[in-house]
């Protein structure tokens, strides 16, 4: 996901100042190490930032529990999510704070400009969230990411558009962003590719009135609308849309994955849409057994339930420690041996390719059930049971 | 193109005509107060926050936590239009009492007000989100920068068609609504005391002052009408979007101001076909070529006319309108 659509896990908050773990700077002594956590940790959208600091903070503390030879130092750096910000605190965590590895930063935007800081200091980085697709292309070397890129996602809700929902007729909105856009056009083009006919629209997420669009959309007669933005504006779209009578299936992605989408769509009106995320929330094991045992132990320690990127935090976190596991405490042996893992995590297969980006990753599909978003699936595979 | 434009005229003229009404009715505090001090008062965007958020008050506290139908809808429309126009209309007073009086009282000079009005805007904004919207709103963990809903009270439904038009009872309300006050006010001005008396200061100040006007009385009234009519604007705008964030005056005030330049600033009429004819081109010009370029359809027209009528549509101002 890309920046600023403000995102209110609020529950989390309060407990987030808690989880900004050890101050304790540099790794000069030889039986410890410092891994960082960069990202928007009290921001207007540090809901989606503090869930995965502390799944990395609680892989650490599991890893230092173990009383192993090496125990691992968690610092975090609270970058508000703004680029300015985050390049200073990423010099000082490489030249004072000597990390061997970074857990973030969890924006693109940010991510973007503290890549040639990380590849001059020659520090790996593992995002949690970063998933703008043009980050891998930039051909750093010491840059990872665990979470499907937007071209992923994008490629992966198409499919469920046109095999999960068999819609014929998709209508796409985008809010003209850096990542809602290239994100509309993703689906846009995966859909057209198996078959559907499809109209784009664009709204201003910063206006009230959509009418314009819903005009569009109500003359276009769609089985199914895509948007691509964030939930504040999605929530609008979906209550306007519904008001001027258009019942199509509202889908988005992992930018709307949020409470704030049903509550500003108002009633029931955004019940059943489909919300696409390269991140796997997964309370109940649906897809696999270790995110329930994650979960279940996520919940005991911090006493709320499982969030967005949670689980990729725990994963990002889990590929430094196998790395310091097998002896590796320096930042560039950290980093070649990066190249080469391949462990199970929560979330995916912790392997990356060449470029940084995740081996394989999977998007699923969350459906809106009043102030809920269980898991549906796999976007290749699922089916609604409505 | 030009088919998506046909295939949409109908719904593109009521949305056009709702959204520009409420344009017109924040279009007059801009009018008004440029009229009478040759201020642009930019914090007016935050006069008409102040009353969306007054609504949401008043929503929660009549306990409407449902949809209500079209006649009670109405009811509570008014009843909300009473509270955001006072709190709105009191927001305006203290405004000038705050940021504008002082610094006319010391002759400052007009830019200096023209700065304290942009300050004004931004630290009501931040006011709003860092304090008002987490204390009384009761909204501490998600803080005050994220929007804030209204119980669901409006529930849009179908009154009739006339034709191809579909009309809709939120948005008759708007634009019937909107029109009443416009009439009321432009009767107000022409006819009462007080009316006279906004229309000589607006004409000179010096000469009303001689004539015994009470100038500060004037610019007090002056604010308070165009204040409440951005209430009243605020509570239409709650009905239809039950949204608000304290930047949502940001845009609609840009839009409103430059509805007012458009019909002629400082000209009460000039302001309601300034918003209807700006509602109207946004929604045609999205329609012709695309949502993404409503503004630029819209401040393209703008430009174009004021080129060949500076003082926009209707021309005349305030002072002039008939003395």
């Amino acid at each position: 996901m890309r920046a600023t659509g403000a995102v209110a896990l609020g529950a989390v908050l309060a407990i987030g100042a808690s989880a900004c773990g050890d101050s304790g700077g540099g790794s000069g002594d030889k039986d410890s190490v410092t891994i960082g956590f960069m990202g928007d940790l009290t921001g207007e959208a540090s809901g989606i930032v503090i869930p995965p600091s502390k799944g990395a903070q609680m892989a650490i503390d599991e890893y230092n529990a173990t009383n192993p030879k090496i125990k691992i130092k968690f610092k975090t750096y609270d970058s508000q999510g703004k680029g300015e910000q985050a390049v200073p605190l990423a010099k000082t965590a490489i030249q004072k704070d000597k990390i061997v590895g970074l857990v973030g930063p969890a924006f693109s935007g940010e991510t973007q400009q503290v890549g040639p800081v990380m590849e001059e200091g020659k520090v790996p980085m593992i995002s949690a969230s970063a998933t703008n697709s043009a980050l891998s292309a930039n051909g750093w070397k010491f840059f990872h990411r665990i979470v499907g890129n937007d071209d992923v996602q994008g490629a992966g809700i198409g499919t469920f558009i046109t095999n999960g929902l068999g819609a014929k007729k998709v209508f796409v909105i985008h809010d003209n962003s850096e990542y809602g856009k290239p994100l509309g056009t993703t689906v846009e083009g995966t859909v057209k590719g198996k078959g559907a006919t499809t109209q784009v629209s664009a709204i201003d997420p910063e206006a009230s009135d959509y009418s314009a669009t819903v005009n569009q959309a109500k003359a276009f007669k769609p089985d199914a609308i895509f948007f691509g933005g964030y939930y504040a504006a999605g929530g609008k779209l979906i209550k306007q849309l519904r008001e001027a009578g258009v019942t199509a299936r509202f889908l988005s992605g992992d930018g709307s994955l949020d409470k704030g989408l049903a509550k500003g769509a108002g009633g029931k009106n955004a019940d059943g849409s489909v919300i696409g995320c390269p991140c796997l929330i997964d309370p109940t094991g649906k897809a696999s057994p270790a995110s329930k045992k994650f979960s279940e132990a996520y919940k005991a320690k911090y006493n709320s339930d499982t969030a967005i990127y949670s689980a990729e935090g725990y994963d990002a976190a889990t590929a430094f420690i196998t790395a310091i596991k097998a002896g590796k405490t320096k930042p560039e042996e950290i980093n070649d041996f990066l190249k080469t893992i391949d462990v199970p995590g929560v979330s995916k297969q912790i392997k990356f390719t060449d470029k940084g980006d995740p081996a394989s990753s999977a998007i699923y599909v969350y459906q809106v059930t009043g102030d809920t978003l269980p898991l549906i699936g796999d976007a290749n595979t699922a089916k609604l049971s409505d | 193109m030009f088919n998506s434009f046909l295939d949409q005229f109908w719904p593109s003229t009521v949305d056009g005509l709702s959204l520009g009404a409420i344009y017109a009715l924040v279009a007059l505090g801009y009018t008004m107060v440029y009229g009478v001090l040759r201020l642009i008062n930019f914090a007016h965007s935050e006069i008409f926050m102040i009353g969306t958020f007054a609504a949401v008050g008043a929503v929660e506290a009549m306990g409407i936590t449902t949809p209500v139908g079209t006649v009670a809808l109405i009811g509570v429309v008014v009843v909300l239009a009473v509270v955001a126009g006072v709190a709105s209309g009191g927001a305006a007073v203290l405004l000038e009492l705050l940021a504008y009086r002082p610094l006319r009282k010391r002759g400052a000079s007009r830019l200096a007000a023209l700065l304290s009005a942009i300050g004004a805007s931004i630290a009501l904004q931040q006011f709003f989100a860092l304090v008002v919207i987490p204390t009384v709103f009761d909204r501490p963990k998600e803080g005050g920068y994220l929007p804030v809903q209204s119980n669901d009270f409006a529930n849009p439904v179908h009154l009739f068609s006339i034709g191809p038009v579909d009309v809709r009872s939120d948005k008759l309300i708007i634009f019937v609504g909107a029109l009443l006050m416009m009439v009321a006010l432009d009767q107000f001005v022409a006819r009462t005391r007080l009316g006279r008396g906004i229309r000589a200061t607006a004409q000179d100040p010096e000469t009303a002052v001689l004539m015994g006007v009470n100038i500060d009385r004037i610019v007090i009234a002056t604010f308070a009408l165009g204040g409440a009519m951005a209430g009243v604007a605020a509570a239409l705008y709650m009905m239809r979007f039950e949204e608000t964030q304290y930047m949502v005056g940001f845009l609609l005030g840009i839009k409103a101001f430059t509805a007012a330049v458009l019909g002629g600033i400082g000209n009460l009429r000039g302001a309601l076909v300034g918003g209807l004819v700006l509602g109207l081109l946004e929604m045609y010009g999205s329609s012709f070529f695309g949502p993404e370029w409503r503004d630029v359809v819209a401040f393209t027209v703008l430009v174009l006319v004021l080129m060949f009528r500076p003082t926009g549509i209707l021309g005349e101002s305030l002072q002039r309108a008939r003395a």
